[in-house]
Order: structure tokens, then sequence, then C-alpha cells
């Protein structure tokens, strides 16, 4: 057993461990740690297939960005060391039995399919040749799906805010109610409260 | 390098998969259900660079493919939160059971 | 040819108002009365212009009017032969009966301005006044016996609208339904007949049409005569679907019923609808189809004998009956029997197409003074505020001109010269002297019979007792004899009635479009003349004073006097065949079936489905983890489908 494979079995090992852990935990906030875990481990993956490249987008992208958002909803949204619902016990044995039923089927057919063997050819994925090939119009250029890409997400951002927004009619209540009490040129004389501006004004 | 079998890779990215199904079936709360779908994602990214670098090593589609799977999952985990957080306002909880309006 | 494109107006020009005041009535108010009235006014002068150039003007071919086909589209086409047109043809009757409709309406529509004022619905009133026009001048301009067919139901439409003009009324509703229904019914022998001559005659235009099925050579007419239907040629049948069609709208017995009770709708429209014009459609039928008609002897004796009832029938019956509108409507009825018999009676060409000639003429001259009648009626009645007779007398005083001109009218339908009614009425009784002594006798007397009801209705209304002060409406000083539009339309037409017989009609309008001479013979003129005399001394005996002597007279008659006065039982005779027999075992059967059966099988459908989805709701649960598990079911099954066993 070479150190390389040791090396992939002690990641696989961590990537499923903490995905079963992350997705069986009772503890919302245990479970993003499990998952971040996960999502580490998925990089490490990446490290051991030698595409940097990929693994630190991994780590920026899921790691850096979408765990921490992930975070940040669990506090927005839940008292964190609360423990989960119990999930209902019929709905777990049928989701063990569909999950186990589609691996099973799923591996039965990718074990017997027979890959052709590498062919040993380098594989090469600098920065260099990423960015190359994605900004190249010629006929293998990712061009268009960047561009495409980059449109949805600034969709996707415009939409977030418009969701999440506070509805507008309640603003507006508010700043009616301000504004009614702003009315230039009116002022609150509260009775019996003596205005001393006022008194100096009619002595 | 190639001394693993990439049917053992592709047994990782399978029980992943599974793994982030069977929390998708079960997880009653809206963020757990997302951070299973993140598994599912991330699973489908092992697949494309395993089968890039054992079977296509001198191409870069699956890496690409990666790179906008990344891209596409990050934009729709933020409108997934936005779309819980517009939630949690309305029904006080992102209990996926207590938002079963939908219905008959 | 080219000269007569401008026809197509006068329809037109009704319609454009119906469409006007249909559409923009209430922002029109009062002036819609005003539109309506210069639309058709200028309707008239373009139908006193087609009448002057084409009776005057260069298209005498021969000494004969030829049919001219001013304008024509082809709209449907079913097969090259066979198609519907839109178009108007002018010749000598669709001409003379242009001027008329337009006429009269133009009266009705001036005379209406004064009677409907401060009518609620009176923009609607003028509306369905323009839609009637446009129908009346579309029917009698028909190239294409379909289109004649659509005009022919738009008329019963506008008839219908207007019957139930005064909604309100429970009578005036029935009145509406049963003139729909009863012309209605009677349009379905029309349109079977139609159907007949169309599908045998392998077109639906009228000129062609009489020209093959007149011809005894040409295939159509062969094929026509030597089919049969029970014992009877298909030819028979089809013209006798047809008269029955002409028969219903025309209120011919037995389809009268409608009639009398049509008078629930404003007087104006009594005068324009059911008594100068819609009502001789029928006649009008007859006569544009009569060289068909005249192929036939069974059915022309039919026409005859038929018009000959109702002529009779209905002059009986009008003796008795005291709303005076209703007295009115059979006395039109009574006329155009004489119309239709003497059609029946006729010959298609030279001195014995004299009939057909005395028909279009009776019409013609009908027209005027019955309209008059009606006209007159409406501004007594407009007086008095009632249709019976008993509240009126006396007016003669309080109300000259109409007195005038109702003597007028009733003078002419008497037959008394030199009136118009008696000209046309003359000619009618030397048709049936020269062809059937029989109906010649029945004639005569049904002439005497109508002077005596005619002038029952005079004295009653203008002689008899004192204007009864107890009267539902006190005499007070509102009371006139009605506006100047009012009285306009009487005057005009008491002139036209004077003059109209003096027409030389018969140099226009004949059987075979070529000028007939008529002889007139005083000698044949004096036992008519004589005896309607006679019948109005008679009347004026027994109603100028007002007193019981008629009273009398009919007790002594007892049983006849009762049936007449109950229009021989006829309504109730349809009462019981309706009620009793087609009730209850045609109706009601099919009332049972149509709820039980057909709406059961829908109910059944429905419930069908409303269980079937209520016991497959509970698949839509609305919660997103079951939707998750149907899905991947359906991933993992169609997985299994391709891969294992869709190999």
């Amino acid at each position: 057993m070479t150190a390389s494979q040791v090396l992939f079995y002690a990641i696989s090992t961590v990537i499923l461990g903490s995905g079963i852990l992350a997705v069986t935990s009772q503890r919302i906030f245990r479970s993003a740690i499990w998952l971040l875990l996960c999502l580490v481990g998925i990089a490490g993956l990446y490290f051991w297939m030698q595409v940097e490249f990929i693994a630190a987008v991994q780590i920026v992208v899921y790691v850096g960005g979408i765990v921490v958002l992930i975070i940040f909803s669990i506090f927005l949204t839940q008292e964190s060391g609360k423990e989960l619902p119990k999930p209902i016990m019929r709905r777990t044995v049928f989701a063990l039995l569909a999950t186990l039923f589609g691996f099973a089927f799923t591996y039965n057919l990718v074990y017997g399919h027979g890959f052709a063997a590498p062919t040993g050819e380098a594989f090469n994925v600098s920065v260099a040749e990423i960015g190359t090939q994605m900004l190249s119009t010629t006929n293998n250029g990712y061009i268009l799906p960047f561009e495409v890409v980059s449109m949805l997400l600034l969709s996707a951002m415009i939409g977030c805010i418009v969701i999440a927004m506070k509805p507008p009619s309640n603003k507006n209540a508010g700043a009616d109610m301000l504004f009614a009490q702003d009315v230039p040129g009116t002022r609150l004389i509260t009775p019996g409260v003596v205005e001393p501006d006022l008194i100096s004004e009619e002595v | 390098m190639y001394d693993v079998p990439l049917s053992h890779v592709l047994f990782v990215s399978t029980a992943l998969f599974f793994i982030g199904m069977y929390g998708l079936f079960t997880r009653r709360n809206m963020i757990t259900m997302l951070m299973a779908l993140e598994l599912l994602l991330n699973s489908v990214n092992i697949n494309f660079i395993a089968f890039n670098k054992y079977l296509y090593p001198g191409k870069l589609d699956g890496v690409f493919f990666t790179i906008f799977i990344i891209t596409i999952a990050a934009a729709e985990a933020a409108v997934a939160i936005a779309i819980i957080i517009n939630l949690y306002r309305s029904h006080k909880s992102i209990d996926i059971e207590s938002a079963a309006e939908l219905k008959f | 040819m080219a000269g007569y494109t401008y026809v197509i107006l006068v329809p037109l020009i009704p319609l454009v108002t119906f469409l006007l005041l249909g559409l923009f009535g209430r922002y029109l108010g009062r002036s819609s009365g005003m539109i309506g009235t210069a639309g058709l006014l200028a309707a008239t002068l373009l139908s006193f212009l087609t009448a002057f150039q084409y009776f005057f003007g260069a298209n005498h071919v021969n000494g004969v009017y030829e049919p001219i086909s001013a304008f024509k589209h082809t709209w449907l086409q079913f097969s090259p032969g066979l198609s519907i047109d839109m178009g108007i043809m002018l010749d000598p009757i669709s001409v003379m009966m242009i001027v008329v409709v337009t006429f009269i309406a133009l009266m009705v529509h001036l005379f209406s301005l004064g009677y409907m004022k401060g009518e609620e619905r009176f923009t609607t009133y003028y509306a369905f006044l323009s839609l009637f026009t446009f129908s009346m001048l579309g029917l009698v301009l028909s190239v294409n016996i379909f289109q004649v067919y659509m005009f022919w139901e738009l008329v019963g439409v506008s008839s219908y609208l207007l019957i139930g003009f005064y909604f309100q009324k429970a009578s005036a509703v029935a009145a509406s339904k049963k003139a729909f229904i009863v012309t209605r019914f009677a349009d379905f022998g029309f349109l079977i007949g139609i159907l007949i001559l169309g599908f045998y005659g392998g077109s639906l235009d009228i000129a062609t049409l009489v020209e093959r099925l007149t011809n005894t050579a040409s295939p159509e007419f062969i094929a026509i005569t030597a089919a049969s239907f029970f014992g009877i040629s298909v030819l028979t049948w089809a013209l006798t679907l047809v008269f029955i069609g002409g028969a219903g709208k025309s209120a011919m017995f037995p389809l009268h019923v409608w009639l009398p009770d049509a008078m629930e709708g404003p007087t104006p429209v009594s005068a324009l609808i059911h008594a100068a014009t819609m009502v001789v459609a029928g006649v009008y039928l007859v006569a544009r189809l009569f060289p068909i008609f005249s192929m036939n002897s069974a059915v022309l004796s039919l026409v005859t004998w038929v018009g000959v009832a109702s002529a009779l029938i209905a002059a009986i019956i009008a003796c008795t009956q005291t709303d005076i509108k209703r007295v009115l409507a059979y006395s039109t009825m009574s006329q155009i029997g004489f119309m239709m018999f003497s059609q029946g009676l006729s010959k298609t060409s030279g001195e014995d197409g004299l009939g057909y000639m005395a028909s279009m003429f009776h019409l013609f001259t009908h027209a005027f003074f019955k309209s008059l009648l009606f006209l007159c009626a409406g501004a007594v009645i407009h007086y008095v505020h009632s249709n019976e007779m008993r509240d009126m007398g006396g007016l003669r005083k309080l109300m000259p001109v109409t007195h005038a001109c109702f003597l007028i009218a009733c003078l002419a339908i008497a037959g008394i010269p030199p009136f118009a009614g008696f000209f046309s009425k003359e000619e009618i009784l030397l048709t049936a002297w020269n062809e059937n002594l029989f109906v010649y006798g029945i004639g005569l007397f049904t002439a005497a019979v109508t002077a005596f009801y005619m002038f029952r209705l005079y004295f009653s209304i203008f002689w008899s007792q004192p204007f009864p002060t107890h009267a539902k409406q006190p005499a007070t000083a509102h009371q006139q004899e009605g506006s100047l539009t009012m009285q306009l339309p009487l005057v005009i037409l008491a002139l036209c009635t004077i003059a109209a017989g003096l027409v030389p009609f018969s140099k226009f309008v004949t059987a075979d479009g070529r000028p007939l001479e008529t002889h007139f013979n005083p000698l044949f003129s004096v036992p008519p003349v004589l005896l309607s005399i006679i019948a109005i001394l008679v009347a004026a005996e027994l109603f100028k004073h007002g007193d019981g002597r008629a009273a009398n007279i009919a007790a002594g008659l007892g049983l006849v006097y009762k049936a007449a006065s109950k229009k021989f039982y006829v309504d109730e005779l349809y009462l019981f065949v309706t009620k009793k027999i087609i009730f209850p075992f045609a109706g009601r059967p099919a009332a049972w079936f149509d709820r039980n059966v057909v709406d059961g099988c829908i109910n059944g459908l429905a419930y069908i489905t409303a269980s079937t989805s209520n016991a497959i709701r509970w698949v839509q649960s609305g919660r997103l983890q079951h939707y998750t598990l149907y899905f991947f079911g359906g991933i993992a099954g169609l997985a299994i489908i391709f891969i294992y066993l869709w190999k």
C-alpha cells in the first residue's frame, strides 16, 4: 500500500464520516461544523488528485463562503444550541431503504461498467491553462458560459436582495408615521408645559 | 497517483451522493436540507474531476464544469437562504413541515 | 344597370340608425327620435327616386319591366350552383314594396315622436323601429330565397321586441312570446320548403329558381314533380311548406292567433308592423314565387281557400270585439285573406293575371288606409287612455282631424268610391267573379261585413253617447287632439288614401310585367257598393245612438255571437292541444329523459372525477420531502426501465 493510497482512504473516511454526521447530527450548529469538515475533506481529495486550483476554489467558495453563509443564517433563525426536532421514524426508515437501494443500484452499475485504463497522459491543470481556455473565444473556449454565469450571479444577487428585503408596506407605514410627526410648521405643544420662547414673545 | 482505481473514487462520490439524499429525505430543518444539497453537488464535482483526470487527462472540461457548478451552487445557496429568511419571517419557523400550505 | 347601386342605401340607412341608436342611444336622449326620423326620410326619398327611375326610366323592354339586380354579393358558396347571396333585386313588386315600407315607416316614425313622448325607453323604441325597417326592406329587396329567410327572421325578431316593448305588462310579454312561437313554428315550414326547393332546384337564387321550376322541360322541374312523398309531389310539399311560412307571418287561419294579441305593442308599431308591412310579407312571398306557385294548382287552391276562410272568419269575429285595436287586427287579417285568395285565383299572364295585380294593388292601398286607421286609433287611445270601445263615444267634436281621417279610412276599407279600397277590392271581386262564383259570393258577403264592423267601430268611437266624463281621465286642458307631429301623418295618409286608388296600378305591377288594361265596369261595381252602403246604414242605425239595440240583437244571436266573440275558440283549441296532448305525451317524457339521462350522464362524469381526485388528493401533501421521494422513485423507476428492461 503506497502512501498515496493511504492518503486517499484516509481522506475518503473523513469525507464520508463527516458527511454522515452532518446529515444525522441533532444539533444544527454541530451539523454545520461537520459539513465544514466534509467540504475541507473534499478539498483535500482535490489536492490528492492534483487539481490545486479547484481545491483552492473549493475552500474559498464553499468553506469560506457558503458554510459561513449557512452559519449566519443559523444564527438568524435558530437558537443554535437547541436540539433539532426528531425526524419522523417512518420516513427515516423509508429514506434509509431508498438510499441504500439507490446506492447499491448505482454502484453496481459503476462497478460493472469497466472504465478504460488510465492512458498515462500528463494532466496539466495549471492556472494559466485554465485561464486561457476559460476566456478563449476559439472552439474550445468557455467565454460564453463564463459570461452567462456572470449574468446569473448578478441576477441571483439582485434576487436575493429583493426576496430578503422587508415587505415595503411596513416601511412605508413607519415612514408615514414619522412624517406625520415631523410636518414642518406644526409644533407639538403639550398642555401644561409652556415653552420659553413663546413666553418671551408674549412678554 | 493512479494506484487507486477509478471505481474507488466513484464509490466515495456515490456514497456521498446518497448520504446527501438521505439528509434531504430525513431533515426537517430547511438549513440542514440545504446542507444536504451541498453534499449532493460536491459528490457530482468529485465525479467530474475524477473522470477528467482518469479518462480524459488531455482536456479540461471536467474542471470547467466543476468551476461553473461551484459558482452556481454559491448563487443557489444565497437565493435559498434569502428564501429561508423570508419564510422564517412569515412563519416564525423554518421547519419544512410548517410550510405545507401548497397542497390540495 | 349601374344607375341603381344607390338603392343599397335604402336598407342601409335604417341599419346605420339602428346601430347608432342602439350603441350610443344613451348619449342621444330625446334627439334619437329625430335622428331615426331624419334617416328614414332620406331612405324614403331614395326609394321614391328609385321608383321614379324604375317605372319611368329607360328599362321598359318590349313593354315589360325587367327585373334588375342592383347589387349582388356572393356570401356563402356551398357548391358551384348553390350559394347564399346578399343582394338587391328591383322588379315592380319590390320597388312598390320599398315605397310602401319606407313611406309608412316614415309616417309611423313621425307619429311616434308625439305618441311615445316621455316614454322611458324612447331611444330603444326608435332603435327597434329602425331595425324593423331595415329588415323589412332587406326582405323585400332579396335576390336569394335564403336572404329572404334571414330577413324574414329578423323581421320576426323586431316584431317580437316591439310587441314586448311594454315588458312590465305580463300580457305584453305573453303576447310577444305567442307571436314569436307561432310565427317561428310557421317559419320552420318555410325553412324546410326552402331546403326542398334548393335541393331540387339546385339554386337558392330566386330568379334562377323561377326560371328552372317554371320550365316544364327542365331537368329540375321533372325531378321535383316526379319525386313524391306520401303520394303528393314534392313540388306541392315544398310550396305548401313555403306557404305555411307565409301564412304564419300573414296571420292566416289557423295560424292567426298571434295577431290580435300582438296589439299589446305600442299602437304606431301595430300600424307599421301588424297592418301595413310585416303581415303582408306572406302575400309578398307568394307573389315573389308566384310563377312557381302557378305551376301547381293544388297549392293555389290551398292558398285560395285559406285566404277565403281567413277573410270570412276574421270579419265575423271583428264584429264582436270591443277592443278597438283588436277589431282592426281582425280587419287586417280579413283584408290579407282577400289578397291571398286573389292570388290563389290568378294566372300568370294577360287578362287572367288580374288576380295577382289586384292582390298587389290591394296590398298597396291597404297599407295606406290600414296604417291610417291604426294611427287614428293610436290618437284616440292617446286621448282616452283606453282601448275599450265602451270608454269612448262622442269624440267627433273633440278630435275633428282624427275624426275626418278615420272616416276617410273607413270609407276606403268599406269600398266606397272614390276611395282607395274601392278600386282594389273591385279588382279582387272581379277576379273571383271570373274564376269561382262561390268565392265571389263569400267575398261579397265579407266585404259587406267589413263595412259593417268598420262603421260599428266608427260610430262607437265618434258618435254614440257623448264622451263619458266618468272615463279614467277627467277632461283637462292637456287633453288636446295631439301635437302637430301626430296630426301631420294622419292628414298625409288620409290624402294618400284618397289618391292611392287612382294610381294606374295595372300599368306597373302585373303578373308577367306587361301592363294590363283594366276595364272599369260600373255595372259590376253596383252590388258590392250597394251592399256596403246598406251595411253602413245598418251599423249607423245600431250604433249611432249608443242605446241597447245592438246588445239586444247580440243576445238574440245567442250561441253564434258568443262563439264569434270568443274567436271561435281557436285559442282554446291550441291550448288544449298543447296542454293536454303535447305537454303530457311529448314534453314530460322529454323533460324526464333530459333530467335523468342526459343530466345523469353529466353529473355522473362530474361525480367520478370528483371522487377520483378526492381519493388521490393525499398525493399532493404539500410536504417537500414527499415530493423529493416521489421524484427519486420516478428517477429510479425510469433508470430500471431503461437499463434493464429496455434493451
